[in-house]
């Protein structure tokens, strides 16, 4: 368990935030400026903040009330930089074997040869640095942080400066991480919503150095005052589902707590557990349960809450069975509508909605 | 045009002076590098400034000044004399005049390279448990090789040619003192000197012709390492 309090002032902006990150993969998500990689950099100890407490499974890594400061070489935090930072003069497994190197004799942690079958580096041992892909660069900044034996692994916007197919190339490495056995939290900075969705088990929202909120990612997803922070566009609810059965027309039926969904482009097999990520902006609501329509997903759901925006949109919380969902209407919907807390009426979940490539797990 | 045994000397002083003093002065001028690149402190500047004034003081002020300090009747030159260790009109006394010449050259060089260095790879360094010794030794000192080498070089080469402050600070006795700039200063002296002069002078370009082109190669190798090319 970490916990982090920290305040810290640049000129023109200061940071003033406290949040924790437990097990499993805690998103730190905020705009750029939003003070991340200051929060990160002072977590492992790159950034000597002008006040603050960081403790990490109860060893005091940073107390200024107490004059206490463990330089970063003594955190045993792994960290993997957004530009990866390989030590260009050596090749590849001169810098798995530097991670390795100064890990303490009797650390457990993950070994040689499983770090480089987990990320499937073999056949990159022998190269330069400077003759890798941006994802095979990050590959190995990876495992080299591994073999260092952190008690925690800290990651700064590690994808972001990929593209889409080597960030693809990337994320199973990351899933295998989270969801394998070597148990290792991870502390995940980053400012794309897809990733946070498809990974965090945690989630804190940062803006403008302040935190907004924090709390388990699908509590934090599917609550609506999170959803300016988000983004109108990328804010929606995070669901778990359960593929029942793929159809040979490409659809393929998922099982949820309020009833089934037919989605496309599913690649886990089936008895699977996915994550769904359902946008905000489409999900349309209905008094009725409407018919007639295109899209077969349609729900019963109960207004939970309705919050209204600064525009001329209002998030709704909807919970769907045990699941809850978020949907983003017009404030004159609610209107027409007459939305109010308690009220039963129908989702309507576009299939196309549903993007398959961020659907994890 | 054969070399007489004076001109064999002073090559031969020479060449002992200026590796002597290239390899005294490696670790000092390494580390005020490091602390001129890396480090913030009070007083910086005025370091900074030390270094750097034998590159604009006049040779015979630099090499007057060592005498004033280390010379035999001088508190500091007393003191070095009686750990038998006598610097003033004795080759050793060279080696010192040339290390304070080509400090500020070497430190020049290595910090240069220094700050070429990307200080975000050091902390991904420290961040991996590497403490800073570790760090310093197994990232910074093998991508400031080059630099080093320049460095060395450059010390080696001022070495070899410096004259006034090493003519002021330990004369100009031939088989113990006299280097060679100071027996070509001296053949020119003399009446019909010139072709001794000459010999020496045409020596003096080849020692310094294969120093670059050494350093030049060994650069090149530790570049291409570095740089990660196949």
């Amino acid at each position: 368990m970490l916990e982090v309090a920290l305040h810290h002032g640049f000129t023109g902006f200061d940071l003033d935030l406290a949040f924790d990150a437990g097990a499993g993969i805690t998103a730190l998500f905020g705009r750029s400026g939003a003070g991340k990689t200051t929060v990160i950099d002072a977590v492992a100890g790159l950034l000597r903040p002008e006040a603050g407490r960081v403790v990490l499974d109860g060893r005091v890594l940073f107390d200024s009330a107490n004059g206490i400061w463990v330089p970063p070489h003594r955190r045993r935090l792994g960290y993997v930089f957004q530009d990866a930072r390989l030590f260009p003069h050596l090749t590849v497994e001169q810098n798995l074997m530097f991670g390795a190197r100064f890990a303490p004799r009797r650390s457990s942690g993950a070994g040689f040869d499983d770090v480089v079958a987990l990320l499937g580096l073999d056949g990159l041992l022998n190269r330069a640095p400077a003759t890798l892909s941006g994802g095979e660069k990050q590959r190995v900044a990876l495992g080299r942080a591994l073999l260092s034996h952190p008690r925690m692994l800290l990651m700064d916007e590690p994808l972001a400066s990929l593209d889409g197919p080597r960030k693809q190339e990337i994320l199973p490495y990351l899933e295998r991480l989270r969801d394998g056995d070597l148990c290792l939290p991870i502390l995940y900075v980053s400012h794309a919503v897809d990733e946070v969705a498809r990974l965090a088990d945690r989630l804190v929202l940062l803006q403008d150095g302040r935190l907004r909120a924090q709390g388990a990612l699908f509590d934090v997803m599917a609550d609506p005052a999170a959803v300016p922070l988000l983004g109108v566009r990328e804010a929606g609810a995070v669901l778990e589902a359960d593929v029942i059965a793929h159809a040979d027309d490409g659809l393929s039926t998922l099982a949820i707590s309020a009833g089934q969904l037919e989605l496309p482009g599913v690649q886990a097999p089936v008895g699977a557990r996915v994550r769904l990520r359902v946008l905000a902006q489409d999900v349309i609501l209905s008094r009725d349960r409407p018919e007639g329509l295109s899209s077969v997903n349609i729900l019963p759901v109960r207004v939970e809450a309705v919050h209204p925006g600064d525009g001329p949109g209002a998030a709704i919380a909807l919970t769907a069975g045990s699941d809850r969902l978020l949907a983003r209407v017009t404030a004159r919907a609610v209107l027409d509508l007459g939305l109010r807390p308690g009220m039963d009426c129908h989702a309507i979940l576009k299939a196309t909605t549903v993007a398959p490539g961020s659907i994890g797990r | 045009m054969a070399l007489d045994a004076a001109a064999w000397d002073a090559l031969l002083l020479s060449l002992r002076v200026a590796s002597v003093a290239m390899l005294l002065s490696l670790p000092l001028a390494l580390w005020v590098a490091w602390i001129l690149a890396r480090k913030e402190f009070r007083g910086k500047g005025l370091l900074s400034a030390l270094v750097h004034l034998p590159l604009v003081l006049p040779p015979v002020v630099t090499g007057y000044l060592l005498l004033l300090a280390f010379g035999r009747n001088a508190p500091l030159g007393r003191l070095l004399e009686s750990f038998g260790i006598g610097l003033a009109f004795h080759w050793t006394g060279a080696v010192l005049a040339a290390i304070i010449m080509g400090f500020p050259l070497m430190v020049r060089a290595m910090r240069l390279a220094i700050e070429a260095v990307d200080p975000r790879i050091e902390a991904a360094a420290a961040t991996l448990g590497a403490p800073q010794v570790s760090v310093f030794a197994r990232v910074t000192l093998p991508l400031i090789m080059p630099g080093i080498l320049a460095g060395a070089v450059m010390g080696f080469a001022k070495a070899m040619g410096e004259f006034g402050a090493t003519i002021t600070f330990v004369a100009n006795i031939p088989g113990q003192t006299q280097t060679l700039p100071s027996a070509i200063w001296t053949a020119l002296q003399v009446p019909g000197g010139e072709n001794r002069a000459l010999v020496m002078a045409a020596l003096a370009g080849v020692v310094a012709l294969v120093a670059v082109l050494v350093s030049e190669a060994l650069a090149r190798r530790v570049a291409k390492r570095i740089s990660g090319a196949r």
